[in-house]
């Protein structure tokens, strides 16, 4: 099973590598010629494209049922280990007690005054106090993560995807002390026991190595939307940042946004509605 | 000249047997963590670098500190320190060995280091710090061995070792420096992002590395019959001196503007390690101890009738090796990472293994300084015999 989900992954990263670099029209052209043939063969014909991937978060559609399906979406088709979860003593025999604080998570529910902790407030508005804010990875412009990563391992994709490769990863941690939004999770141990149900379709990993959301860049491959933006019934919404016609530009022309930390010029491409 | 390391004392033998037990401790708890991950250690997804980083940082300043008896004897011809120089350059090449070791037990798949060169990243400063702290490495170890040879046979030292020698003390200053840029150049962590990182690196490091030097000679004098010189040992008093205070200047500075322009992202950070932040304040006690001893070394440095008192020094100098250590190893690492980028509170204290493998590196080091330290001095005692 491993095995497959290994293959698919690679054939998947391989799509998504074609599908990055040129417009549609370019890879048509090329699978002509021999050089390519082989690559475009498996390439799909849905592959979404972008010239920089945002995501606008409508955060008056937000609420405590519409976060806990994004998350357990998120999670159970990533293979993020949970921690609460029972681990079976006949597969995993001798599995040590958890630490919670060393927990990995790529989508979470935070409050205003920790998702945006210079924007606090003495007097901020109530209705904002208990509200629920999801924070991810923001696939920063400017990432300080990727400068930080002495081995590429964590990368920028042209689409603007900030994607990590665990197999070169060498657990430094160096990208969780550059990361502004705490987005970053480290394996301090082997995930797999807290994985309830491993989908093949996505790689599990090793300890030892760092990961965080990928904006379900093997999603994208395929011409599908990402998990959190199906689970979200409709408050989630990606698309192309750069092209002034598509729907999220649209959203952040129509409402008034913001993002996390924005006075650090990271270049968040994740917006929220307020 | 290693045959001189395996004849030794009763009292040299037992010195080795108990480092190389610690170091054989730190392997059976290392085995664990290669084998179950960094799990065995307290740092968490707030507080993800603990006390192997903290200690790989304070122990880059120690091995920075050598230079400071390079720069006077080889760029000023400072005749007293003929004597020790080789001392400090072996002092740097144990350091070296153990920030290697900590950065190697530091990283969650180890056998993947290599591809730290295998994939340069040119905007990674983690790669040029790689670089600086082997190239340092390579030249101590080729300068004082070469020299420690020419000084047996009585020869001038291979003239190729000048451009060498000079070469080094750059890189001294670009140990520490580029060490520094690890942190203060992240955006999110309000308490390293400050300019006066690296020189604050480098006057703690000039501080702590003499300071563990004067206390090696003391030692060195009670168990061998070399002397390093009490002149030698007053030169690096004053130098102790007067780095320990540029590096009290610096906090205060730091302190100033934290506390005036009281913008939160950055007072957060000092507030949690002085006086505690939202109820948690583990480093409180830890933070004043380190400034109390280092006010205090720095006072009896100060006065010349304390500085000179030949029995007084070596404590002083601890007392100064110690603030340092808490000020840069337990507050500098840990402080940058509470609050979190979130402003969480997650605190951090080593965990049992962690100190065990901590211990066993520092046993590494101190193995090799006292290899070091044995060729050096029954050279220095044979050819003066």
């Amino acid at each position: 099973m491993m095995k497959k989900s290994r293959r698919s992954f690679l054939k998947v990263a391989g799509i998504a590598a074609i599908g990055l670099g040129a417009a549609p029209a370019m890879n048509f052209a090329a699978s002509g010629s021999n050089g390519t043939a082989l690559a475009v063969k498996s390439k799909n014909e849905n592959v979404l494209f972008a010239h920089r991937w945002g995501m606008v978060i409508d955060t008056n559609k937000i609420t405590d049922e519409v976060v806990e399906n994004i998350v357990a979406a998120c999670h159970k088709a990533h293979n993020v280990p949970d921690f609460n979860h029972k681990v079976d003593e006949e597969k995993f025999p001798g599995t040590r007690p958890v630490n919670h604080k060393q927990e990995v998570k790529w989508i979470w529910e935070e409050h205003f005054q920790y998702a945006f902790p210079d924007k606090e407030d003495e007097f901020l508005a109530e209705k904002f106090h208990d509200l629920p804010f999801l924070v991810t990875c923001n696939h920063c412009k400017n990432a300080p993560c990727v400068k930080a990563c002495p081995t590429q391992a964590t990368f920028k994709r042209e689409d603007g995807i900030v994607l990590m490769d665990f197999h070169r990863c060498i657990g430094c941690r160096f990208c969780m002390a550059a990361c502004p939004y705490g987005a970053r999770s480290f394996n301090f141990r082997d995930p797999r026991p807290f994985v309830e149900e491993i989908n093949p379709d996505f790689p599990t990993r090793s300890k030892g190595v760092v990961e965080k959301c990928n904006l379900c860049a093997e999603r994208l491959a395929k011409g599908e939307q990402p998990h959190c933006v199906e689970a979200s019934e409709g408050a989630i919404l990606v698309g192309d940042l750069e092209d002034p016609e598509s729907e999220v530009r649209a959203l952040l022309n129509e409402n008034y946004t913001i993002r996390r930390k924005q006075s650090l010029g990271t270049e968040p491409s994740v917006y929220y509605v307020m | 000249m290693l045959e001189i390391a395996i004849k030794g004392s009763k009292n040299y033998w037992l010195w080795i047997v108990f480092l190389l037990a610690v170091m054989g401790a730190g392997a059976v708890v290392y085995i664990d963590q290669f084998m179950n991950g960094l799990m065995i250690t307290n740092m968490s997804r707030d507080v993800s670098f603990g006390f192997y980083i903290a200690n790989f940082t304070f122990l880059v300043g120690v091995a920075a500190g050598g230079v400071m008896v390079v720069i006077p004897y080889y760029l000023h011809d400072y005749e007293k320190f003929h004597r020790i120089t080789i001392l400090g350059e072996f002092l740097a090449v144990a350091s070296l060995v153990m920030c290697l070791l900590f950065v190697l037990v530091d990283v969650g798949q180890p056998t993947r280091l290599l591809n730290v060169w295998l994939y340069p990243s040119v905007k990674s400063v983690l790669f040029w710090d790689t670089l600086v702290l082997n190239g340092y490495l390579g030249l101590n170890i080729i300068i004082g061995w070469k020299v420690l040879e020419a000084e047996r046979n009585q020869v001038e030292p291979p003239l190729w070792t000048k451009p060498l020698i000079y070469i080094s003390i750059p890189f001294a200053i670009g140990i520490h420096t580029v060490t520094a840029y690890l942190y203060c150049g992240l955006p999110g962590r309000g308490y390293w992002l400050t300019a006066i990182l690296a020189p604050r690196f480098l006057a703690s490091a000039f501080a702590a590395g003499p300071a563990f030097l004067i206390i090696l000679c003391y030692i060195i004098k009670k168990f061998t019959k070399f002397d390093p010189g009490w002149e030698a040992i007053q030169t690096l008093s004053k130098i102790v001196c007067w780095a320990i205070i540029a590096n009290l200047f610096f906090f205060l500075c730091e302190v100033f503007v934290v506390y005036y322009s009281n913008i939160p992202g950055h007072l957060a950070h000092m507030q949690y390690l002085l006086f505690g932040y939202h109820g948690y304040h583990a480093l409180v006690p830890w933070m004043w101890t380190g400034i109390i001893l280092m006010i205090t070394g720095a006072v009896f440095l100060v006065i010349p009738q304390l500085r000179d008192n030949k029995t007084m020094l070596p404590f002083t100098c601890a007392m100064i090796f110690i603030g340092a250590w808490i000020d840069k190893g337990l507050g500098m690492i840990s402080g940058g990472f509470v609050p979190s980028p979130l402003h969480h509170v997650t605190e951090y204290a080593p965990s049992g293994k962690e100190i065990i493998i901590t211990l066993a590196v520092y046993a590494t080091g101190f193995l090799i300084l006292t290899i070091l330290f044995k060729l050096a001095t029954q050279v220095k005692e044979e050819v003066r015999g």
